[in-house]
């Protein structure tokens, strides 16, 4: 039948594009980010890592001069703060899971002290890594 | 759950099979990721130096091999359920999202149990 055959013209939202960030999305795309970015790379650098110790000295030296020189060095404070960041808005997603801080001012100022808290944590660790090892 | 047999509202899988159980590993593991990851950042931190010699000494001692095992199956778990949930919600072609599920099982398990067998040939070595 002709009719059948015709689409049907389903309505539309309007208002799809329109939209503007909130640091709850950020933190959610973050969390989202930070954890395949870890699931790849943290975890390629961290069995390249363990199986070079595995392996002996030679091969630990090889990912030892990588991993301490400046590109290594930038990487390693990148993944710092990339775990930092995950595990914070980890811990906010833990408090939520309760049914707690669920508010919009809550859930609001709990996103930007994940940010903060992420980004204190990175300068503490890597402070610590500086001033004990000198490197 | 009101519209499955008896047995099914027993169990409380629902329409997925598989309940709630994706779910709760991934929070469990989250909380031993939490715990773990601290632990091995700050062991790594106090380390007087970062050479061949100073890593495989600590990861020789039983209070640093074993953590290290937990470590290893906690992220390892965690992030395959992780990247799962990321392949199911942005791969729509049904092949491509099987091989990319089999992939990441296999990278997922096959990183693991070289990361144990490293652990392990350091902790058990001569």
């Amino acid at each position: 039948m002709a009719t059948a055959a015709r689409p049907r013209v389903r309505p539309l939202s309007p208002h799809l594009s329109i939209w503007k960030w909130r640091v709850h999305m950020l933190v959610s795309i973050l969390h989202r980010a930070t954890g395949n970015a870890m699931a790849f790379g943290a975890v390629i650098l961290f069995l390249w890592w363990l199986i070079a110790a595995a392996t002996g000295p030679d091969a630990y030296a090889t990912f030892y001069s990588v991993a301490t020189g400046w590109f290594g060095i930038l990487v390693g404070v990148g993944l710092t703060w990339i775990f930092f960041q995950h595990m914070m808005n980890g811990i906010r997603h833990l408090v939520m899971d309760t049914g707690a801080a669920l508010e919009i001012h809550d859930s609001k100022r709990f996103a930007i002290a994940t940010l903060v808290g992420s980004v204190v944590l990175t300068v503490v660790t890597w402070a610590a890594i500086l001033l004990t090892k000198g490197v | 759950m009101g519209t499955g047999t008896e047995l099914g509202r027993v169990r409380g899988l629902g329409a997925a099979k598989s309940g709630v159980g994706h779910w709760w590993h991934q929070r469990v593991t989250a909380v031993g990721n939490l715990v773990l990851v601290v632990w091995f950042i700050a062991s790594l931190v106090r380390l007087p130096l970062l050479d061949y010699a100073s890593v495989t000494g600590w990861l020789r001692q039983p209070v640093a091999a074993i953590p290290m095992l937990l470590f290893i199956v906690s992220v390892f778990y965690h992030f395959r359920l992780g990247v799962q949930v990321f392949i199911e919600d942005y791969l729509h072609n049904e092949g491509t999202k099987l091989l990319a599920l089999l992939a990441l099982n296999f990278y997922a398990l096959g990183g693991a149990a070289a990361a144990v067998f490293a652990v392990l040939k350091i902790a058990l070595g001569a």
